[in-house]
């Protein structure tokens, strides 16, 4: 999510009123926004994924006035029309098939009013946007281009101009391989033989969207009074979200809005289109949702502290709220403009019978049983080391299950079985007393074409003897012991198996079954752990004898 | 107290010592005149001192002992003094005196280099070089030098108690290669208090008493005789450890037990799931920030899944694209089922939660499930990031379940956690709305802590999955910060330590 830094004195401006501290940080974490801390100069809050429009100072600012009551309701923005034109061209659907525009004048910028606007546009493409993705903003001086402009697309070679804080002319190619921007953003434009970009009616560029703009023509200053804004992308919804939530940012900054005449081959868009969507309220759906009993009245107060408009049992959505898509969604405004603090917790008498996962009991009842004969149990996890769980083992490599993106390299499997975590505890505690006596039960990964995901997911339970008398004897008692206090008959065939000594090592099985291999750790694994005391162990599948027992 | 108790309650190698005793004795005498073994010794007066029969003063003092070539050098003299010896009629080459003197190289060039400083030779170089010896030198074999005098004394000496000249012999010897080495020792004095004279001067063998009890003893009954040796019970004994279960599976049995009592259901299920099913199946677009590749583990092999349900496929593909029926307007934007096939390890618990309401029937409802198990996110490990932890998930599932009933549930659960304050602030995810932040008033920092997720699935959710509308509160809560202050852990990746010593001293669950 994103942290946005705002300055605290334009906010307040734009609030009407200066709250005091404590009612400030308040009612900011009640507002649904992560507050992270007020600083005399500035606001610093993460702003949840579905209220790009709070990424500003003007958009928050606007919320919570109305949130506390000041200037409730929806607010009007008038948007002039100017005629003036954007063709798109033929064929932009392969490439970038949506734009729309507005221009703005009246701007009247500072350094202040530059930098709010730079952070809302960077904020909004790496949220909203989906990192310019799905939608790029573009603004320019408008005293630079001359009417109409024309979204068209170019082969790479072709397109050439001098990109931002660039000394000379280049083209698109050596944009994506030299201009830092264009490198960082090079993956957008992937695979497309041509790409998009804005040109004037004297056919400068203004911009190769979504990587660039024209240094000549694509950079506003203090100076700038007017303004030319596109959003471009590949969806319009999307698109024109965004350029809602721009202009009527502009517009709490003083500036007025301007429509423009998007002309596709098809089709021709006035934009922005900053008229309200209406929902109907479903006030008894949102009352029992709730467990509220609101009337009408309170319903149109508190749709309107979170800036919708209220009209004939409909809200009217502002143009700038994307996250309105279901009644629900208004239920959830209107719980927040009720006060979460205001919901007395309730538990309903209605009687249900819990249950415990069968499989779970039985687990809860093996850990029981090892305990009561002195072993303690561990907890390691599930994410494991390759070489450990084979290569160090002695072992060849099963058919196990790998992690495409670990971070810690050190785990870069899921573990296939149990005893090499147990080798790792018996290897890291070689410092402590002996004898040392463990068990872990826990899930292990296979491949399985026959699932779902092609992962068989089931329990084993392994139990490691480490200490001056630990033998063959010794582990077989214990797991003669388990197996009869389940009521399990069993017979143990000897087999062989690379991590454990030949002769000393025997498979388990119960009703045909192979359960389990048990025996003693060969001192090659042994050395391979630097464990100088030898280890006797069994690991028993405990799914299979889990279901062997409900048999 | 008064001596007769107290010798009733002697144990053995206490009797055996206490006649040995005198107003004043050392340990190493009183071992010597009681012919037990150092350590019987040494427990036995410490348990004399616990009651008050005996003091101890102790001292550590310096002590000097022959190292292995002062033993050599005590028996053939100091090498410098084999050295002259050897040159005393002739003059030898080095080699040569190597020879006669039976001196190794290194003792020779030290020699050399110590005999020329005192002048005690003269060295030529001819062909090699030539040693021969001075006047000075001839005065040097007539006596014993001041090192070999010191060689001679008895060891071990105590240092504090050397002559100002011995000293400087010490001092030199020490600074040569292990000729004499210094030990540090403790000293005890071991006296007598009033009480233990007392004790000491009553019979203390009178009665036979009973120290342990056999079996051969109880046959014969040969106890009836004898009075019982009394133990101090007040004395502290080495401690013992036993198994048990792990500390995180403590809690997690407690846990389950709270919400099997307040009626909810276990849920379980695969650890491994399909991005369909973890994050479609609860209307997380598939461009959502958190399908993104840092967060989420994906996997390498087998990397993509299948999905068997075609119907449920179509059904929440449509929710995605246009809402399907369930009243939304959906992301609006193309759903991609290659996406969906995705393996992934499950991110949370809600995908449990997500397979139970598809399994459920109208029927069933009301129904409360609760899961608690293992997520994944892909981070680096430290102290405060773990890649799996355990997560609290719970569903009510209840056409009259509201969204107080869901504040309800979490405060009788936190309540039963030890944390009786619970608050909601206002929250995003993409299934539930509303959404909140659950928070619980940590007592110890005195703060807010944020501890998880809740609030009631969107239609967009359950509707796909059960194929029917009905409200379903619901939450995913961390154990992991829950627990930390009753162990005192720090570091969450002490959760997964495994340090035996440490797992046998914690202390358990008794919440």
């Amino acid at each position: 999510m994103p942290t946005v830094t705002l300055n605290r004195k334009t906010v307040e401006k734009l609030v009407g009123k200066k709250l005091p501290e404590d009612k400030l940080k308040d009612r900011i974490s009640m507002l649904g926004t992560d507050l992270e801390e007020v600083t005399d100069e500035e606001i610093i809050v993460e702003i949840f994924p579905n209220r790009p429009d709070l990424l500003s100072e003007q958009g928050f600012g606007r919320a919570l006035s109305s949130f506390i009551g000041l200037n409730t309701g929806l607010r009007n923005y008038h948007v002039k029309k100017t005629g003036a034109k954007v063709f798109v061209d033929k064929g932009m659907e392969n490439v970038r098939p949506y734009t729309v525009c507005a221009i703005i004048k009246n701007l009247k910028l500072d350094d202040e009013k530059i930098r709010e606007i730079i952070q809302i546009q960077e904020k909004l493409h790496v949220t909203f946007c989906r990192k310019r993705k799905k939608a790029a903003i573009g603004i320019y001086p408008l005293e630079k281009i001359k009417l109409p402009i024309y979204f068209t697309s170019k082969k790479p070679e072709e397109i050439i101009f001098r990109p931002l804080e660039w000394k000379k002319e280049i083209n698109a190619k050596e944009i994506l391989e030299q201009h830092p921007t264009g490198i960082k953003y090079k993956d957008l434009v992937k695979g497309l033989k041509r790409y998009a970009i804005f040109h004037d009616a004297d056919e400068n560029i203004l911009s190769f969207t979504p990587i660039i703009n024209s240094h000549m023509t694509g950079k506003i200053n203090d100076k700038t009074k007017e303004a030319f804004l596109e959003v471009s992308g590949f969806d319009l919804h999307t698109a024109n979200y965004v350029l809602n939530i721009m202009v009527t940012a502009l517009a709490d900054m003083g500036a007025d809005i301007y429509s423009m005449e998007v002309v596709y081959p098809d089709r021709t868009l006035t934009t922005p289109d900053l008229s309200p969507r209406k929902m109907k309220v479903d006030y008894k759906y949102i009352n029992k949702w709730l467990g509220l009993d609101l009337s009408e009245k309170e319903f149109k107060k508190y749709l309107e502290m979170m800036g919708f408009g209220y009209e004939d049992k409909h809200a009217l959505i502002p143009a700038y709220r994307p996250d309105v898509i279901h009644p629900v969604d208004l239920g959830e405004d209107v719980a927040i403009a009720y006060g979460y603090e205001n919901f007395e917790p309730v538990l309903p008498e209605k009687a249900t019978t819990g249950k415990e996962n069968d499989f779970e009991k039985f687990r809860k009842q093996v850990s029981k049983i090892l305990a009561g004969l002195n072993m303690l149990e561990l907890s390691s996890y599930h994410l494991a080391n390759k070489d450990t769980q084979f290569k160090r083992m002695s072992f060849e490599e099963g058919s196990h299950v790998e992690i495409a993106n670990s971070v810690s390299e050190e785990y870069n499997i899921m573990r296939w079985w149990m005893l090499p975590q147990l080798m790792q505890v018996l290897q890291e505690n070689t410092h402590n007393e002996y004898p040392q006596n463990i068990f872990e039960s826990g899930v292990v990964f296979k491949l399985d074409d026959k699932e779902e995901t092609g992962v068989k997911e089931f329990t084993r339970l392994a139990a490691a003897l480490c200490g001056n008398d630990a033998d063959y004897t010794k582990i077989r008692q214990i797991l003669d012991y388990l197996l009869r206090s389940i009521g399990l008959e069993y017979e143990i065939k000897e087999t062989e198996h690379p991590s454990f000594i030949g002769g000393r090592v025997g498979r388990v099985y119960v009703k045909g079954k192979a359960v389990a291999y048990i025996g003693e750790i060969h001192p090659f694994v042994l050395e391979n752990f630097a464990v100088e005391m030898p280890v006797a162990a069994f690991e028993l599948n405990l799914s299979e004898v889990f279901s062997l027992l409900s048999e | 107290m008064n001596p007769d108790d107290i010798i009733n309650k002697l144990h053995p190698l206490e009797r055996k010592v206490l006649p040995h005793l005198e107003k004043k004795i050392s340990f190493d005498d009183l071992v010597k005149k009681s012919g037990m073994k150092d350590i019987e010794v040494m427990r036995a007066v410490q348990w004399l001192e616990n009651k008050d029969i005996l003091k101890v003063d102790s001292e550590e003092k310096e002590f000097i002992e022959l190292d292995s070539n002062g033993l050599l050098y005590r028996k053939e003299g100091m090498p410098e003094k084999r050295f002259l010896k050897a040159i005393k009629d002739k003059p030898l080459s080095l080699g040569g005196l190597e020879k006669k003197s039976g001196l190794d190289r290194n003792e020779v060039s030290i020699s050399l280099g110590m005999l020329k400083r005192h002048g005690a030779i003269d060295i030529k170089k001819e062909k090699e070089l030539v040693v021969s010896i001075t006047g000075k030198g001839k005065e040097l074999l007539k006596k014993d030098s001041l090192e070999e005098q010191f060689l001679k004394k008895n060891f071990p000496v105590e240092f504090s108690c050397l002559e100002p000249q011995e000293k400087h012999a010490a001092l030199e010897l020490l600074k040569r290669k292990q000729i004499l080495k210094k030990d540090k020792k403790t000293f005890r004095e071991i006296s007598l208090t009033e009480l233990g004279e007392k004790v000491s001067k009553s019979k203390i063998s009178g009665k036979e008493v009973v120290d342990k009890i056999t079996p051969k003893m109880l046959k014969a009954k040969s106890w009836k005789k004898k009075g019982f040796r009394a133990f101090d019970v007040e004395i502290n004994v080495p401690s013992i450890s036993g198994g048990k279960r792990h500390f995180t599976n403590q809690v997690v049995e407690y846990v389950k037990q709270i919400w099997l009592e307040l009626g909810f259901t276990e849920m379980t299920g695969n650890m491994v799931h399909t991005g369909f099913w973890d994050l479609d199946a609860l209307f997380v677009p598939q461009d959502h920030p958190a399908r993104e590749m840092q967060d989420t583990f994906y996997l390498k092999e087998p990397k993509k899944g299948s999905i068997k349900d075609k119907e449920l496929l179509k059904r929440i593909k449509q929710t995605h694209e246009n809402g399907w029926t369930t009243g939304s307007m959906g992301w609006r934007y193309n759903y991609s089922e290659e996406t969906a096939k995705e393996n992934m390890l499950r991110t949370h618990n809600t995908v449990l939660s997500a397979e139970t309401l598809y399994k459920l029937k109208k029927q069933d409802l009301p129904a409360k499930f609760f899961a608690v198990g293992k997520c994944f996110r892909n981070e680096t490990l430290d102290w405060k990031h773990l890649f799996e932890f355990y997560q609290v998930e719970g569903i009510v599932v209840d056409p009259d379940v509201n969204f107080k009933n869901l504040i309800g549930y979490l405060r009788n659960f936190f309540r039963k956690m030890g944390f009786p304050n619970v608050r909601i602030r206002p929250g995003h995810f993409p299934y539930t709305e509303p959404s909140a932040e659950v928070d619980v008033w940590h007592p110890v920092k005195k703060q807010w802590v944020e501890i998880g997720g809740s609030g009631i699935f969107r239609p967009e959710v359950s509707k796909p999955l059960m194929g029917f509308e009905c409200p379903v509160a619901a939450w995913g809560l961390g154990l992991g910060r829950l627990i930390m202050d009753y162990w005192d852990i720090h570091d969450l990746r002490q959760y997964y330590k495994n340090d035996l010593k440490q797992l046998r001293e914690m202390k358990v669950w008794l919440k």
